[in-house]
C-alpha cells in the first residue's frame, strides 16, 4: 500500500492530464472533490461508533422505556425461521392485494449488517411500513446537523467529541445512536434469501453455458434398482415384474380380467431401490463481485449497489446449490481483492474512480488461474457512473477481452440526483462502444437513481441477468 | 401470562400502603403479570395491550427507523398500562427488593395516569374490556368480509395520527352553560378579527355591547346582539353560513370527518367499516396523552421510586444496590436526552423553587443573581405544588414554563451540536450553546407533534376531499404521500387532494461526506404544493 502523500501525488499527476485534455467545470469540481477524500483510507466503517457517549445524539426521548431502562431488558427479537414461516403466508396475502388493486406492502431481503465470518450469512428481514401522513425531520435550513441535549463541563464551542464520517451505508441508514440496540436484525441465511426470490420473484434463471462436472461433489440417492433384496421395495416395478413372470407361465389366460390373488411370486421378482453414489453434474458458477468505492461512492448509492450485489450473491447461492465461488473487487483508481463478503461490504470510500483497473484484475485472475475452463463467469460491478477515465479508452478493451469468457457482465450504475445531462461516464462509454448492443447476451447495464427502492433493485437484477 | 405470586403480591400491597401515606392515589386493584420474552414479543406490537385487535402487520416486522415516534405515537414497551384495574408486567427473576423499587415507579404511573387530566378521557372506562369486545367486532367482521377489514384497518390507520385529541379533551371540561353559540363564537372570534379587522377598542366595545344585551334580556338578549349587529354588518349572515360549510367543526379531525361525512362509508354495503374506523380512532385517541407526557410521566414515577425507596424499611442493606440500578435509569447522559433523569430532575427543582417561595411574581422580577441565589421565603410548599403541576401540565407546558437558566446552571446543561470536519473527515460534538432558551426549544422540537391537517370544504370541487396542510416549517415524509392518499381516497370515495409545502434545495453542493447525511444541502425554498389522488394514480403540481 502506497503512502497517502504519495497517492495524492499520483492523483494530482492524473488530474493534470485529465485537465488538459479538457475537462467540464462540474466534472472537474467532483474530480477534486474525489481527490480530497483520498487521504482517509478504505479502513472498515467504526462498527461500534454507536456504543460510546456519543450515542446519545439522535436518540429519541420516546425511545426510552420502563422495560428497557427499569429492568434492563433487551428488545425481543423475533426468531428468523418463525418469520420464514409466515413468509409464504404474508407474501400470498401481497400477492393479493395486487390483485385487489393495491400495491405490493411487504419488502423481502432489506439488509443489515452481514457480520463478519459467518460465511453464506446475510441479514434478511422481511419487513413492512405503515404510511402515514408526518414531518420529515431529515429536511433541515442549510447547516444545521440536528442537535441534542447534553451534560456536564464544557465552555460554548468546546469539542466534546468526534466520531470519523461514516461513509458507508450502514445497514438501513442507522445514523450514529441508532445502532444495534434498535435495528431490529435477524439473521437467515442466504440460501433462504434465494429461495424466497427465486421463487417468489420469478427472477429468470441464468442460462447454463454447459454443464460441467463437480469434482467435489457426490450425491447419494435411492437410483438404482436390485432384484432381491434392498432398501426400499420398488411397488410398481415389482407388480410389472410379477405380471411379466405370470404370462411367461400362463398363470394369466385373460389379461382383461386379472384376479392377482392367484399370481405366483419368485422371490426374485421384488424390486428394491437401493443407496447409490451419484456424481454431481451440476454446474460450477465463480462470480465476481466488483465495487467502486471512490469517494463519489458516499452515501445512499454504495448501499444501493452493496444491497443489490447481496441479493444477487444470494440467489446465485440458491440457484447454484452452492456450487457458486465468489470473489470480491474493490477498486478506487486501484483494485484490490478482498477475502471476504464483510470487508467487501463494509470498506469505506474514498478516493478517485478508474474502473479499467477492477475490470483488469479479474482478467488478470481469470488468466492466472484458468477459470474459463471450469466456471460459468459472472462478472458485476456496481459503480455511480463516475469514472476519471475519460470515454473507458481504458476499460473499454478490458471489457471486451472479458466477455471472450464470460456469462454475463452487469454493470449497475446508481445515479446520483445531480447527475450530468446524458447520463454519466460510464454510461456514455459504454453506450458508445457499442457492446450493449452487438452482445446483448454478454453485457447489461442497469441504471437506477439514488433513492431507488427495493422493486426496482430487484427489477434491476432482473434487467442484468434475464 | 401468570399473576405474580402471592409473595410478591404482598410486597406490592406494602408498597400501596405506603406511597398512598406519601400523597400518591390510586384505586385500590391492580393486576401485576409475569411476561416471558415470549409473551413480550406478542404484546410490543400491540402496545402491551393484550386485548388489542389482530392486525397482520402486528405480524411483520415493521420497519421503524425513520420517524419511528411520529409514526407510533405509544411506546411499546411500557411497564404499566392505563387500565381499570392498571396492569403491570414483570420479570419472573427480579429480587425483592428491585421488585419494590419497580412497584413505586408503576405506583406512581398509575397515579399519574389516573390524575393528570390529559388523561381525562381515560378515566371513566377500562380499556381493555373496550378492546376486547372491538377485537372481537373485528374477527366477526373478518369472518364475513375476509381480508377487505384489514385493508380498512390500514386505510385508518393510515390517518390515525390525524385525529383531534385536543378537541376531544376540549369537551370533556366545558361546561354546557358556558358554551356560546356557534354564530356568536364565530362573530367574535373570526369575523370581527379577520374579516372586519377591528380595532381592539371596537373589539371591546362590541363585548361589552353583547354583554348589556344579555343583562337587559338574558333569553333573547343575543338575538337583540345580532339585529344591530347584522344592521351594522350586511354581509355577517352570508359569511357564517359559508363559514359553517367551509369549516366543519370535525374539519382537524380526519377520521371523524370520514366517519360524518364520506358518501362511501354510507352506503349499506360499506356501513360496516365505519365500526373498524371507529376503534381506530378510538384506539388513538387513548393513546394520545401517553406520548404527550413522557417526560413528566417518567419524571414523575423516577422521583417518586427515589423517595418511597429510601424510605422503605423493609429494603434495608440494598441502598448500593439501588444506587446502582437508580443511576443507571437517571443518570444524565453526556450526550443525549432522558427523559427519566430530566423529568425527575425537573420536578425536584420545582419542588425547591416552591419551598423557597420562588414560584411568585415577586422572584421573577429579582434580577439580583445574589438575590436570586439566597432567595427563599420558607413557606414549604413544594410537595403541593408538584402535585398541581402533575395534574394540570403536559411535556409542552412542564418544559415551557419551568426549564429555566437557573435549572440548566444547576445541572450544567447544554446544547450539542454537531459539524464536520472537512479537514479530518470527523463529525465534531460541541457545545453549542448554554441558554435555557435554546435548551428549551431544542427539546421542545424533539416532542412528538403530528402535522395539522384539516379539511377545507370550499376547495374541495365535484365530491373531492381538499386537505389542508398547516406548514410550521417542516414538510412531510414524501415517500408515504402516495399509499396514504390512496387510503383516505379509498375511504371517501371520490379524489383527494392534498396541498403541503415542500422543500426545494437550490443550490446542492458537492461534497461526499456531506450527501451521506440524507439532508439536502444549499439554500432551501419552500414552496406549496399540490397532491392529487384520483383513481390510485398520484399527480402533483406546484401552486
Amino acid at each position: 500500500m502506497k503512502d497517502v502523500n504519495q497517492m495524492r501525488d499520483d492523483l494530482n499527476t492524473y488530474l493534470e492530464e485529465l485537465r488538459e485534455r479538457g475537462l467540464t467545470p462540474e466534472r472537474e469540481a467532483r474530480l477534486v472533490a474525489e481527490m480530497e477524500t483520498a487521504g482517509a483510507g478504505h479502513g472498515l466503517s467504526p462498527a461500534a461508533a454507536s456504543d460510546g457517549q456519543l450515542a446519545g445524539f439522535g436518540r429519541s426521548l420516546y425511545s426510552f422505556s420502563d422495560l428497557l431502562v427499569l429492568r434492563q431488558a433487551v428488545n425481543p427479537h423475533y426468531s428468523a425461521a418463525s418469520l420464514m414461516k409466515s413468509l409464504d403466508e404474508l407474501l400470498e396475502r401481497d400477492r393479493q392485494r395486487e390483485q385487489d388493486g393495491f400495491p405490493r406492502k411487504i419488502r423481502v431481503g432489506k439488509l443489515a449488517k452481514p457480520g463478519r465470518g459467518g460465511k453464506g450469512k446475510v441479514v434478511v428481514v422481511p419487513t413492512t411500513v405503515e404510511e402515514k401522513l408526518f414531518h420529515d425531520p431529515t429536511v433541515r435550513p442549510p447547516g444545521e446537523e440536528g442537535q441534542a441535549g447534553g451534560t456536564g463541563e464544557g465552555e460554548e464551542g468546546e469539542v466534546i467529541g468526534e466520531q470519523p464520517v461514516r461513509e458507508e451505508g450502514e445497514g438501513s441508514g442507522a445514523g450514529p445512536g441508532q445502532g444495534e440496540g434498535e435495528a431490529h436484525e435477524l439473521e437467515s441465511s442466504a440460501y433462504e434469501l434465494g429461495r424466497t426470490l427465486t421463487e417468489k420473484f420469478q427472477l429468470p434463471n441464468l442460462k447454463d453455458k454447459g454443464k460441467k462436472r463437480s469434482f467435489t461433489r457426490y450425491t447419494y440417492d435411492l437410483t438404482d434398482k436390485h432384484r432381491g433384496f434392498g432398501q426400499i421395495l420398488d411397488k410398481k416395478a415389482t407388480l410389472r415384474k410379477i405380471v411379466e413372470t405370470n404370462i411367461a407361465l400362463g398363470n394369466i389366460p385373460d389379461v382383461a380380467d386379472i384376479d392377482p390373488t392367484r399370481f405366483l411370486i419368485a422371490p426374485s421378482d421384488k424390486i428394491y431401490r437401493v443407496l447409490s453414489q451419484e456424481k454431481d453434474y451440476e454446474p460450477q458458477a465463480m462470480v465476481f463481485f466488483l465495487r467502486d468505492y471512490s469517494g463519489s461512492m458516499a452515501g445512499k448509492v454504495t448501499e444501493l449497489v452493496v444491497s443489490q450485489h447481496v441479493l444477487i450473491y444470494s440467489w446465485l447461492l440458491y440457484q447454484y446449490a452452492g456450487q457458486v465461488e465468489s470473489r470480491f473487487i474493490l477498486h478506487d483508481t486501484e483494485a484490490r481483492e478482498v477475502p471476504d463478503f464483510y470487508t467487501y461490504y463494509n470498506s469505506r470510500v474514498a478516493g478517485g474512480t478508474e474502473v479499467a483497473c477492477a475490470f483488469r484484475m479479474v482478467n488478470e485472475i481469470v488468466a492466472r488461474e484458468n477459470l474459463a475452463n471450469d466456471y460459468n463467469i459472472y462478472v458485476f460491478h456496481g459503480t455511480d457512473g463516475d469514472d476519471w477515465d475519460t470515454g473507458g479508452a481504458k476499460a473499454i478493451p478490458e471489457l471486451e477481452r472479458m466477455l471472450t469468457y464470460a456469462s454475463r457482465v452487469g454493470v449497475t450504475i446508481a445515479e446520483h440526483g445531480q447527475g450530468e445531462y446524458g447520463g454519466t461516464e460510464v454510461s456514455r462509454y459504454l453506450n458508445g462502444s457499442g457492446l450493449l448492443k452487438s452482445k446483448p447476451d454478454l453485457v447489461r447495464m442497469d441504471i437506477m437513481t439514488e433513492d431507488a427502492d427495493e422493486p426496482r433493485l430487484i427489477e434491476g437484477i432482473k434487467r442484468l441477468i434475464s | 401470562m401468570e399473576l405474580i405470586n402471592q409473595h410478591t403480591k404482598k410486597i406490592m400491597e406494602g408498597c400501596k400502603e405506603r406511597a398512598r401515606a406519601a400523597g400518591l392515589s390510586f384505586t385500590d386493584e391492580s393486576l401485576e403479570y409475569i411476561v416471558t420474552n415470549r409473551d413480550l414479543l406478542e404484546l410490543s406490537p400491540k402496545v402491551m395491550i393484550p386485548t388489542l385487535y389482530d392486525y397482520w402487520v402486528h405480524d411483520v416486522e415493521v420497519l421503524r427507523e425513520k420517524g419511528k415516534y411520529e409514526l407510533y405515537p405509544h411506546n411499546p414497551y411500557e411497564t404499566v398500562i392505563n387500565t381499570r384495574p392498571p396492569i403491570s408486567f414483570y420479570n419472573d427473576n427480579n429480587p425483592d427488593w428491585l421488585n419494590v423499587m419497580i412497584f413505586y415507579h408503576v405506583l406512581a404511573h398509575i397515579d399519574f395516569f389516573q390524575n393528570n387530566l390529559y388523561f381525562r378521557h381515560t378515566w371513566d372506562y377500562d380499556f381493555t374490556g373496550e378492546a376486547l369486545s372491538d377485537k372481537r367486532v373485528i374477527a366477526k367482521l373478518r369472518a364475513e368480509k375476509g381480508r377487505w377489514v384489514d385493508y380498512a384497518i390500514e386505510f385508518a390507520r393510515g390517518i390515525d395520527n390525524l385525529v383531534d385529541y385536543h378537541g376531544e379533551l376540549a369537551d370533556l371540561f366545558r361546561s354546557p352553560e358556558a358554551e356560546c353559540s356557534a354564530r356568536l363564537n364565530y362573530y367574535f372570534d373570526h369575523f370581527l378579527q379577520h374579516d372586519r379587522k377591528v380595532s381592539i377598542a371596537e373589539y371591546v366595545k362590541e363585548i361589552n355591547r353583547y354583554n348589556e344585551c344579555l343583562r337587559n334580556d338574558s333569553d333573547q338578549g343575543e338575538k337583540a346582539f345580532f339585529t344591530e349587529a347584522e344592521h351594522r354588518y350586511p354581509e355577517l349572515e352570508a359569511h357564517f353560513a359559508r363559514e359553517g360549510e367551509a369549516r366543519p367543526a370535525t374539519r382537524r379531525d380526519l377520521l371523524r370527518f370520514l366517519l360524518d361525512n364520506s358518501e362511501f362509508l354510507d352506503r349499506d354495503e360499506n356501513e360496516w367499516m365505519k365500526s373498524v374506523l371507529e376503534i381506530v380512532r378510538k384506539t388513538s385517541i387513548f393513546f394520545q396523552p401517553q406520548i404527550r407526557t413522557k417526560i413528566m410521566n417518567e419524571g414523575w414515577a423516577s422521583y417518586w421510586h427515589e423517595n418511597l425507596f429510601l424510605q422503605d424499611d423493609r429494603i434495608r442493606g440494598h441502598e448500593v444496590d439501588f444506587a446502582r440500578v437508580h443511576a443507571g435509569v437517571t443518570a444524565m447522559p453526556r450526550v443525549g436526552t432522558n427523559p427519566y433523569a430530566l423529568g425527575m430532575r425537573l420536578f425536584s427543582f420545582i419542588e425547591e423553587q416552591a419551598d423557597k417561595g420562588r414560584i411568585s411574581f415577586a422572584f421573577q422580577r429579582l434580577i439580583d443573581s445574589d438575590a436570586r441565589k439566597h432567595y427563599d421565603t420558607d413557606v414549604a410548599t413544594g410537595r403541593e405544588f408538584i402535585f398541581k403541576v402533575r395534574e394540570n401540565l403536559c411535556d409542552y407546558l412542564f418544559l415551557k414554563n419551568n426549564l429555566d437558566q437557573d435549572f440548566v446552571d444547576l445541572h450544567k446543561l447544554f446544547v450539542v451540536g454537531k459539524r464536520l470536519d472537512q479537514q479530518r473527515m470527523v463529525w465534531q460534538y460541541y457545545v453549542k450553546s448554554r441558554k435555557a432558551a435554546d435548551y428549551r426549544q431544542m427539546i421542545m422540537d424533539s416532542l412528538y407533534h403530528p402535522p395539522i391537517i384539516s379539511v377545507d370544504m370550499t376547495k374541495g370541487i365535484d365530491g373531492s376531499l381538499y386537505l389542508v396542510h398547516t406548514f410550521e416549517g417542516k414538510q412531510l415524509v414524501r415517500e408515504y404521500i402516495a399509499n396514504t392518499l390512496m387510503g383516505i381516497e379509498y375511504l371517501w370515495g371520490g379524489p383527494v387532494h392534498l396541498e403541503t409545502s415542500e422543500a426545494q434545495v437550490v443550490a446542492p453542493g458537492y461534497t461526499a461526506a456531506k450527501r451521506e447525511e440524507g439532508a439536502p444541502q444549499g439554500e432551501i425554498r419552500w414552496e406549496r404544493v399540490l397532491y392529487t389522488m384520483n383513481q390510485k394514480v398520484l399527480s402533483k403540481k406546484t401552486l
